[in-house]
């Protein structure tokens, strides 16, 4: 949709939420080169949000929303937890139906905008907390993986429920004592990484989100791998600063922390042959245009 | 996509889109002789259906494939097997989210699995239809025909209608889109019909031509945004509904539950004139009545024809929609009746509660004969159920085999 669908009747223009007058005066849409440096200018795509004061969380949706490189024709799935307290605040069209059944409606979506958009790119990408990626959803996400479905799937992982009060998650860490583990965890962090790369997907990373500059990379990396090759899997640390006792200052440093060498989510990246091609095609194209681009300023 | 505007041109197959009460009502009929697995894909042929998820349970296996074949032929736009009933309707779900016609099939304890969907499915205002093939959910494990499942899908939201026979099942599969689809009553349909019965007999049906279909689904007729990033405004509430311990939001969501049901109830004024009514009556100024819904009827038909025999009249009320209930109409019908027999085949006898919370004078209602767990249900039995209720002697069934 171009931004000039959205337009507010003049005499309604002043009492309209500040973040629709920001999106029809200066939105970032169609704008080439968006990213996180739009984040405090243009808040088009998020405002407010409800989370906890401090929650990496929602520093984390502010990063991926300036860096969807199509926002216009983007559509997200979500699911219940504490992502599903900050949908309603985004700026795009979005869905929210259960928990865990992400991955099938975006499916279902994917396929509904491709055959309803013939050459048109409709991008679709989903967000969910670990309970639903990887718990309660773990089928879907990899039945989505199996059948090569060419969306992004994004999961915040806080290592526990947090939405419903800290209870033990498949990707929390062995031994760590939290409701419903009473005696610490059992078994390890689920290597949801490396399952991804098995089940299929063309790209997998697995980081923080202490720097929004290899957040926007990823997420630029991720949904353009989708659309053009297969599924694609980030795998985001967010910790809850609540459950893990940590202050409102303090989320920053828990993902330095975290994202250590050897640590548990020091960068790691896996991405397969076509899609690095790809990427180095991308890339080969831009470096061309900023060249014809300068030479066609340096010639005026 | 204005679906007025192109009645009258083809689709890729060479299919003309056609007014649905002219392909309805007016178009030329062609006997055929097919089961009830068959006469679902070619009504799906006809129904320019853009997405199907098909999943195997017996006894819809054999139509969920069959719709493989029409979209192999190009008949239905895109087609995938899903990984399970609850994940297949949450596909289902994304692609009415997306704006396509969504079509799914299941049965028993499928029904029951993707049980969970069904209720977001009628609060996301998604118009998906969904054909119900009825099997038991019990254990110990039944593949048999049982209507229990039915039961549960009563208060999701959906429309639920039940058919008796093949034929009711051809043209209420294609009606089903047309009222399911209405702007003002946009919720998904549940077509019932009970497994094997119909799907996996044979039967004359009279199908529309093959070169006529349905106008395609219309996504802003919906009177909630599609999800495609095609119509502002985009950005859905400014507090999310959950968590909100207000006012507001309560009454948010409570009239919200009171709008998908209000949008049942005003499916009727589409519903009637389509299905001929809610509900189907024969000699209802008799004093015994018989009233079901589904292949009951049709058992209860053979046993009125038996009790003639004998020199006792009895009346019908075929019953074609659950959700809209036709109270009004159901009430209107029984009104002479003294006795009212619910012939079912599930173990509950869930319509003869439906019915007793609909009648005066509500001791008239005789729940049964029920039969459960794929048992068929001869008219012998319900003849006897009806002469032992009113006192009179009984040659039983035993009794004749000895």
């Amino acid at each position: 949709m171009s931004k000039e669908k959205i337009q507010i009747c003049e005499e309604f223009f002043d009492i309209m939420p500040p973040e629709y007058q920001a999106l029809v005066t200066n939105a970032t849409w169609g704008k080439e080169g968006r990213g996180w440096k739009d984040v405090g200018v243009n808040k088009e795509l998020i405002e407010q949000h409800s989370l906890c004061a401090g929650c990496p969380e929602s520093m984390a949706f502010r990063y991926i929303l300036a860096s969807l490189p199509n926002p216009e024709d983007t559509v997200m799935v979500g699911s219940t937890g504490c992502t599903s307290l900050v949908f309603p605040h985004v700026g795009i069209h979005n869905i929210h139906s259960l928990f865990g059944n992400q991955n099938a409606v975006a499916s279902g979506l994917k396929r509904a905008l491709t055959l309803r958009f013939p050459g048109k790119v409709k991008d679709v990408v989903v967000l969910a907390g670990d309970g639903a990626t990887v718990d309660i959803g773990l089928d879907y996400t990899l039945q989505s993986w199996f059948r090569q479905e060419k969306f992004t799937t994004i999961c915040f992982d806080n290592e526990l429920y947090a939405n419903t009060g800290g209870q033990e998650s498949g990707l929390m860490q062995k031994g760590f004592v939290a409701k419903m583990a009473p005696m610490g965890k059992q078994f390890d962090k689920v290597r949801l990484p490396e399952i991804a790369r098995e089940s299929g997907c063309v790209y997998v990373v697995n980081c923080t989100v202490s720097k929004p500059s290899l957040i926007e990379k990823v997420v630029k990396n991720a949904v353009l791998i989708a659309r053009e090759i297969g599924p694609t899997y980030l795998q985001l640390y967010t910790p809850c600063i609540l459950e893990i006792g940590k202050n409102s200052m303090e989320g920053l440093q828990e993902m330095r922390d975290a994202e250590k060498p050897g640590e548990r989510f020091a960068y790691k990246e896996y991405i397969s042959d076509q899609a690095k091609a790809f990427l180095a095609d991308v890339a080969e194209k831009e470096k061309a245009k900023k060249a014809s681009a300068k030479e066609a300023l340096a010639q005026a | 996509m204005d679906s007025h505007s192109i009645i009258g041109t083809k689709n890729k197959k060479g299919q003309v889109y056609t007014d649905p009460n002219h392909l309805f009502f007016e178009a030329p009929r062609i006997p055929s002789f097919f089961t009830g697995s068959e006469v679902i894909k070619e009504a799906i042929r006809r129904a320019s259906v853009d997405l199907m998820v098909a999943y195997p349970i017996t006894p819809q296996s054999e139509a969920a494939a069959l719709i493989g074949e029409l979209y192999a032929e190009g008949y239905v736009t895109d087609y995938m097997r899903g990984e399970n009933e609850f994940g297949v309707m949450s596909e289902c779900a994304g692609g009415s989210f997306g704006g396509a016609r969504v079509f799914t099939t299941t049965a028993g304890p499928g029904t029951m699995r993707a049980m969970e969907n069904f209720p977001m499915w009628s609060g996301a205002r998604l118009p998906i239809e969904m054909i119900v093939t009825c099997r038991g959910i019990n254990s110990p494990l039944s593949i048999q025909p049982d209507t229990l499942e039915m039961y549960f899908l009563l208060e999701t939201g959906m429309l639920v209608w039940h058919a008796e026979t093949a034929q009711d099942f051809y043209d209420w599969i294609l009606m089903g889109f047309m009222v399911a689809e209405q702007p003002d009553v946009h919720l998904p349909i549940a077509i019932c019909c009970d497994g094997f019965f119909v799907t996996h007999t044979k039967d004359v049906v009279n199908l529309t031509p093959v070169d006529m279909c349905l106008p395609p689904y219309d996504p802003y007729r919906s009177p909630v945004p599609c999800m495609d990033m095609e119509c502002p405004p985009v950005r859905m509430m400014r507090d999310p509904f959950i968590m909100k311990s207000n006012y507001i939001s309560y009454a948010t969501h409570a009239s919200w539950q009171q709008e998908v049901r209000a949008a049942i109830e005003r499916s009727r004024k589409h519903t009637i004139p389509l299905l001929g009514g809610l509900i189907e009556t024969e000699n209802v100024d008799a004093e015994i009545l018989i009233v079901s819904s589904g292949t009951a009827v049709s058992q209860g038909r053979e046993a009125i024809r038996l009790l003639a025999d004998e020199g006792l009249r009895v009346g019908l009320v075929k019953i074609k929609s659950l959700r809209p209930w036709p109270y009004h109409e159901i009430r209107e019908a029984t009104k002479h009746a003294k006795h009212i027999f619910v012939p079912e085949f599930n173990v509950a006898g869930w319509m003869a509660r439906e019915l007793k919370a609909t009648v005066p004078d509500s001791d008239r209602v005789v729940a049964g004969p029920q039969v459960a767990g794929g048992m068929t249900m001869p008219p012998e039995v319900i003849v006897e159920h009806i002469q032992r209720t009113l006192g009179k002697s009984v040659a039983t069934l035993a009794a004749r085999g000895s």
